[in-house]
């Protein structure tokens, strides 16, 4: 065997030894990245559902009364779409329940709609949408959100009112979902707190058996190419390992 | 032929030499103790050697070589014709006993024919040869220390340097591990000791060069360790 296939051989066996010895690194490392990566994923869509929660009137009202169309098959729209007269009514007794109501927005079935496209502009359901099929509604907004309750039985089951929503509750729902998703992360993050704890110790153990493995071979004359070589092919390789993953992570999910 | 000439080596902040203006040659083929209490200077004249240190002032000559002025990348060839022997014996736990001695051979490409070879050569010589395939945590602490031997022979040097190498044996594998060393210096390999094993240095009846506070305050044919 010529002398540059020993070497050769000795390199790799030395590079093969390095990694082996070091696979809980090399996988706490993986573990590392794909918990990570995981993360970021998670609080990437949870941005994004809560930004799909939020319509319109989230932040601007606490009630919304939705009135019949035409396709509503509640008992309180029996005559059908919610008259001129049954509207005006509704506007006069809201505006009566001031200072309660401080403020009421109209919204239309066009404005309703050019809303509900904007919502699921991506989404093939909007194709099949018309204005005609939404509701229009008062959204209203309450000076005392506690008295929601005085509203909501002032205009439930009145004929032309399909139904009264009190957005708190929709609210309530959220912040439970959140809540459930920040406990979540938490647990997320004290598992990479026990793999980075993992991770360190193992270094530190590999560093150790290194610094012997280094000392010795300077004892006994190892050119400084034969000393690093080893090391910086292990390197080389990790890195590469590493990166593979992060590609396949990424094509994956 | 190693020879130091006024040599002064001071790495310690307080300002306390290590070693002080030490002055002394060892000729090819002597046994040489160094002894001293701990601290004393004896692994710096040591490590001077190996060029792990070097010297602030003065000369240290191996074969009319300055080791002080050796490039950088001849100071492997340097260390491969000085095998260094320590206490705590430095093996590689996951080697087997002949992998640690071909290791010293591997990381300077030596053939697989000659690392077959010589392994077991050198592993007779120090009374290995059936322990070839255990593992340093099998093996006594006389035995470690042997494999060790075996590893700084190897590549045949022409200077044996031991730092307290019985630091760590009982008295009797002591007595056996300076049986190899004489042995080895016989068969023509310098050996440099050093040691504060006072009973060694007395049976074994050979130069004793006894430093205190980094100065030399004896050098001695055949001596003993010291008064005290």
């Amino acid at each position: 065997m010529s002398p540059f296939m020993t070497r050769v051989r000795f390199v790799l066996g030395e590079v093969w030894q390095g990694i082996s010895r070091s696979i809980t690194l090399t996988i706490a490392l993986i573990a590392t990245f794909a918990i990570s990566l995981s993360l970021l994923g998670v609080s990437l869509l949870v941005g994004s559902q809560v930004n799909e929660m939020k319509d319109y009137w989230f932040d601007k009202v606490e009630i919304s009364i939705f009135l019949c169309t035409s396709g509503s098959d509640t008992a309180t729209c029996t005559n059908g779409p919610a008259t001129e007269a049954q509207k005006s009514q509704i506007r006069t007794d809201l505006e009566a329940m001031q200072p309660l109501v401080a403020e009421i927005f109209f919204e239309s079935q066009q404005d309703a709609y050019n809303r509900f496209i904007e919502r699921f502009k991506s989404s093939p359901i909007s194709a099949n949408v018309t204005p005609d099929q939404l509701p229009e509604s008062f959204r209203i907004k309450l000076s005392n959100p506690e008295e929601f309750i005085t509203v909501v039985n002032k205009f439930t089951s009145r004929p032309g009112i399909e139904a009264v929503r009190d957005q708190r509750a929709t609210l309530s729902k959220l912040f439970s979902v959140l809540g459930g998703l920040q406990a979540l992360a938490l647990g997320f993050g004290l598992a990479m707190l026990v793999v980075t704890s993992l991770l360190v110790n193992t270094i530190r153990v590999t560093a150790y058996a290194r610094r012997r493995e280094i000392g010795i071979m300077r004892l006994v004359g190892a050119s400084k190419m034969a000393l690093r070589l080893p090391f910086l092919l292990e390197a080389v390789f990790g890195a590469l390992v590493r990166w593979d993953y992060r590609d396949w992570d990424i094509k994956f999910h | 032929m190693i020879k130091f000439e006024n040599v002064t080596m001071a790495y310690r902040k307080d300002g306390n030499p290590a070693l002080n203006d030490v002055t002394f040659e060892i000729a090819d083929g002597e046994f040489v103790f160094l002894v001293g209490q701990s601290g004393a200077g004896k692994s710096t004249i040591l490590r001077l050697l190996i060029r792990e240190e070097t010297a602030k002032n003065g000369t240290v000559l191996i074969d009319d070589i300055n080791i002080g002025m050796l490039p950088q990348k001849e100071v492997p060839k340097l260390r491969r014709n000085i095998g260094m022997v320590f206490q705590d014996f430095r093996l590689l736990p996951e080697k087997t006993v002949a992998e640690n001695v071909a290791f010293a051979l591997q990381v300077l490409s030596k053939s697989p024919d000659e690392i077959k070879q010589t392994v077991p050569a050198v592993l007779d010589l120090v009374g290995l040869l059936d322990k070839a395939n255990r593992r340093p945590e099998q093996l006594s602490g006389g035995e470690q220390q042997r494999v060790a031997i075996a590893r700084a022979l190897v590549n045949r040097p022409a200077i044996l340097m031991a730092d307290e190498p019985t630091g760590n044996l009982d008295p009797d594998t002591s007595v056996e591990i300076m049986r190899l060393l004489d042995q080895i210096n016989k068969a023509g390999t310098t050996v440099i000791m050093a040691t504060h094993d006072a009973g060694i240095v007395d049976q074994m009846r050979k130069r004793v060069i006894e430093i205190t506070g980094g100065t030399i305050i004896r050098d001695q044919a055949r001596g003993v360790y010291g008064y005290s």
